[in-house]
């Protein structure tokens, strides 16, 4: 390494952000998000009823994505005239407010994939986030969370699932390190999604053949495995084809269980089969594939290869612009944020904003609703400890992101339930034993780092023959009720009797606590601008609003009321001193009386005795008044430096704030000014004293020396803002100064009976 | 004029009209049909009129691929899922002839009647083979 250039641009170079990745575009390997310049020109032909020409490609050269793309995913009735339009004219469409989301799902449904990426490309991020916003195909906006551990321990993933539904997530997702664990991980969730107050569907992502196993099995109750790739030859090393995809999605129909297909940039070019084709493109050709397969819909948003397209030009609106492309093809988005996309918290956010503020179907296809360090997904780009966060940017945005804030004893209630049910479970089942220590360590634990050991062996040797027998949902449900957790068993057999419905193999459906099923059919998104589509319910913006950490602003404060007799006296009205060594400080109209503390908590009695002791110790007079015609410092430091016989005066608020004032300056001007009340200690008060002293006696004067602390305003701004409207409301306008007798302030002093300082 | 998607979702506006294959209905599945064993897993399925029912609820909205893919998924219903995961298997790169999956076409067509799923497999053989 070269020699340091200087010491802020090394630090800067070690900075989260210059730990991600950054290349240039290479279009012949596909690492490039749009318009490489291999990419086709935008076509059609069609005669006699076929397509004959797609993109420029004659259909004696089609692939087999072309070909299923071809035959079941663009409508030919329409193709030739949508093809005719401009493409900034119906990029403008697409945010053009009187142009319904019917009409514009119609219009996308016949077209090619390249034009389909050329008219995307003509909108810019925020036009995205206007057309995703409009073209979402659920009203509502929902959310999925991603819940393993590395020990793969059954309690603990129950308990997480019981905690992500009560936080809200309405989907939840496991995987398994070791494949055979896959019985049990999907028990786990099962029931741990079903025992708070909410519902969630649960998922296993394992091999499509054992994915569908766990699902006929009613262990599970969506699948979201099918993934799809641009080129053939990803397609084939995925070991699939489009119609092989087509047939799983078909399968998993036919026994009534929900599924959405996977795709994302970056795949293709990861696995070395871009073609020199653009990311954009692909991803194109992917979910034009997969709305023809006749999916209700996809996770797209680049999933766990997020760092590719991040790590080129425009990899994150490339990410929005996939996004909408498959609200374009009318499908259910759940939108990525899932896997670790940066290591930096502001991108990360940043990028978060571009689902998270139009809403989708499902934000995350993931959150990792346990530490980074149990998620077996790829990390998780936000994790348990990012939950309040993402509360507060709700809160901040008001925006539905799908999450609730909860108390503490809730998630501990449910976390515990959760976990007893899982042992009550495997006790019924004859399951290896889940201890006592384990339901309690699961409910309180960090990570699976801090649960007991378990018999893996045993534990996959019982999962191996779970499966082998055949054991369903209907045991699961059997073991509870028998082991008195009745409410759990009817909420599981409620979710597997909605397979007999099919409600919720609709575009876009969640399953809502009833068991109620909506979806684009029954809660379609009516978007047409201002004043239509979602908007928060006056009970969900209350519940959005109510961090735990909110504070109700009418107790802020209270301890530093007057509890009971004063130590100062009124002994009449304050006249102007004649006597010119004397300090007058003047009080705030609470100080001392209605107030007792500084912000800090510095009881008053000790700040004023110390501004005392300061002044004395410079050989002067001090004089205390009280000011009741204003709570403004600067003003109440000039009103006490017009009574002052030295022309000097302190103005002290209630709060701490201080200011040493002179008769012949403007009230806004001062001599020295203590703005930020938590940097001044008693010693600093003190200092105020001596300087104000030799101010009067015409020594020169070194400023107090204060801390500075940036954070101060941040930490303190609500405290201050209500102790200063209590100082405030005991303003009497046109009442004169008084003359105040401090003398007990000594007699107190050392008796006991001196305040002690309060919390800040 | 009454509109097909005034009965969705079927589990709260008509339950009544849901069936198991197995001839089930929708009140018989309770708590306790599960404790007294008289119910098993394969009851819980979803009956072939429902996923046409559910086909023609997509297709109002405009959805035909998900409507094709519901009725294909009926056709499927009576498919034992050794026979499913057959075709699946079938289908997947380099595992088939063309004849192989036309045969498989065949049984589905004559032993299941499952027209839609065998000409789909057809069109996948076609495909497969250009």
């Amino acid at each position: 390494m070269a020699a340091m250039k200087s010491k802020r641009l090394d630090l800067s170079s070690r900075r989260a952000i210059n730990q991600d990745s950054f290349i240039q575009e290479w279009p012949e390997t596909g690492l490039i998000l749009f318009n490489s310049p291999f990419d086709p020109k935008p076509g059609i032909r069609i005669s006699g009823g076929r397509l004959r020409e797609l993109d420029g490609k004659p259909e004696a050269e089609f692939d087999l994505i072309d070909r299923f793309i071809a035959r079941y995913a663009i409508d030919l009735t329409r193709a030739e005239a949508a093809m005719a339009l401009d493409s900034t004219e119906v990029a403008r469409r697409l945010i053009d407010i009187g142009v319904p989301r019917q009409e514009l799902v119609e219009l996308f449904g016949a077209l090619t994939p390249a034009r389909i990426v050329e008219v995307v490309n003509r909108l810019n991020t925020v036009e995205m986030m206007m057309a995703l916003q409009k073209m979402r195909a659920r009203r509502t906006p929902s959310n999925q969370a991603h819940v393993t551990n590395r020990k793969e321990n059954p309690a603990l993933l129950a308990a997480d699932a019981a905690e992500a539904v009560e936080r809200g997530f309405s989907e939840l997702e496991t995987t398994v390190g070791v494949s055979r664990y896959a019985p049990f991980n999907a028990l786990a969730l099962l029931i741990g999604s079903q025992t708070g107050r909410g519902t969630a569907l649960t998922q296993c992502a394992v091999e499509e053949a054992l994915s569908l196993k766990l699902a006929l099995l009613g262990l599970t109750t969506y699948a979201e495995t099918l993934s799809v790739y641009g080129t053939e030859k990803a397609f084939h090393d995925g070991d699939d084809t489009p119609w092989s995809k087509a047939f799983l999605a078909s399968a998993y129909a036919s026994r009534g269980i929900k599924v959405r297909f996977t795709s994302g940039t970056g795949s293709e070019a990861l696995m070395g089969h871009a073609e020199a084709k653009s990311m954009l493109y692909l991803e194109a050709r992917c979910l034009m594939a997969i709305k023809g397969a006749g999916s209700q819909g996809v996770q797209n948003g680049s999933i766990s290869c997020i760092a590719l397209p991040e790590s080129l030009p425009g990899g994150v609106r490339g990410v929005l612009a996939e996004n909408l492309i498959a609200t374009l093809m009318d499908l259910e988005l759940a939108s990525g944020n899932d896997a670790l996309a940066s290591h930096s918290s502001i991108r990360k956010s940043a990028k978060l904003m571009l689902q998270f503020l139009p809403g989708t179907d499902y934000i995350f296809s993931g959150y990792s609703s346990m530490p980074k360090e149990d998620n077996l997904f790829g990390g998780g780009n936000f994790d348990a400890h990012d939950l309040d966060d993402y509360n507060v940017l709700q809160r901040d945005m008001q925006v539905d992101g799908g999450l609730r804030p909860v108390s503490d004893e809730a998630v501990l209630k449910v976390r515990r339930r959760a976990a007893q049910a899982v042992q009550a479970v495997f006790r019924q089942l004859e399951l290896p034993p889940v201890s006592d220590a384990e339901v309690e360590a699961a409910t309180r634990v960090e990570s699976s780092a801090d649960m007991p050991e378990r018999d893996v062996v045993g534990d996959l040797e019982a999962a191996g023959r779970f499966l082998e027998e055949g054991r369903s949902g209907l045991d699961v449900i059997g073991a509870l009720a028998r082991e008195g957790f009745d409410d759990i068993a009817r909420k599981v057999l409620a979710l597997q009797k909605l397979r007999l419905s099919g409600d919720h193999l609709q575009t876009s459906a969640m399953v809502l606590p009833g068991p109620r099923v909506i979806s684009a059919i029954n809660d379609p998104n009516d978007y047409r601008g201002p004043g239509t589509g979602y908007s928060l319910s006056s009970e969900r913006r209350q519940e959005i609003a109510s961090l735990k950490q909110a504070l109700d602003p009418r107790e802020i404060g209270r301890e530093r009321y007057a509890q009971s007799g004063g130590f100062l006296r009124e002994t009449g009205e304050a006249g102007a001193g004649t006597d010119p060594r004397e300090i007058v400080i003047a009080l705030g109209p609470a100080f001392g009386t209605a107030l007792r503390a500084t912000l800090l908590g510095i009881p008053h009695r000790e700040v004023l005795r110390a501004m005392i002791d300061g002044i004395r110790a410079e050989g002067l007079r001090p004089r205390v008044v009280k000011i009741y015609a204003t709570s403004d410092c600067g003003f109440i430091g000039h009103r006490g430096a017009q009574l002052s016989g030295s022309g000097i005066a302190i103005g002290i608020q209630s709060k701490g704030t201080t200011i040493i004032h002179q008769r012949d300056l403007e009230p806004l001007n001062n001599l020295e000014l203590f703005p930020q009340a938590p940097n001044l200690d008693l010693s600093s008060y003190r200092t105020i004293g001596q300087n104000a002293a030799k101010y009067a006696k015409g020594e020169p004067v070194a400023p107090v020396p204060t801390r500075i602390d940036n954070t101060a305003r941040l930490k303190y701004i609500v405290r201050t803002t209500v102790l200063h409207l209590h100082e405030t409301r005991q303003v009497v306008k046109d009442r004169k100064p008084r003359e105040l007798d401090w003398s007990r302030i000594e007699a107190a002093a050392g008796s006991g009976a001196v305040e002690k300082a309060l919390p800040a | 004029m009454s509109n097909i998607t005034d009965n969705y979702p079927l589990s709260e506006k008509s339950p009544d009209r849901l069936t198991t294959p197995t001839g089930a209905s929708w009140n018989d599945i309770d708590l306790q049909s599960v404790l007294d064993g008289t119910l098993s897993i394969s009851d819980l399925r979803i009956a072939p009129e429902t996923l046409e029912l559910q086909a023609r609820i997509a297709e109002s909205a405009g959805r035909s691929q998900l409507a094709d893919n519901l009725r294909r998924a009926a056709e499927l219903v009576g498919v034992p899922e050794s026979k499913i995961l057959e075709v699946y298997q079938a289908l997947r790169p380099g595992r088939s002839t063309p004849a192989e999956l036309e045969s498989l076409a065949d049984e589905l067509e004559s032993q299941y009647r499952a027209g839609r799923c065998a000409r789909f497999l057809r069109e996948a053989a076609q495909a497969y083979a250009s």
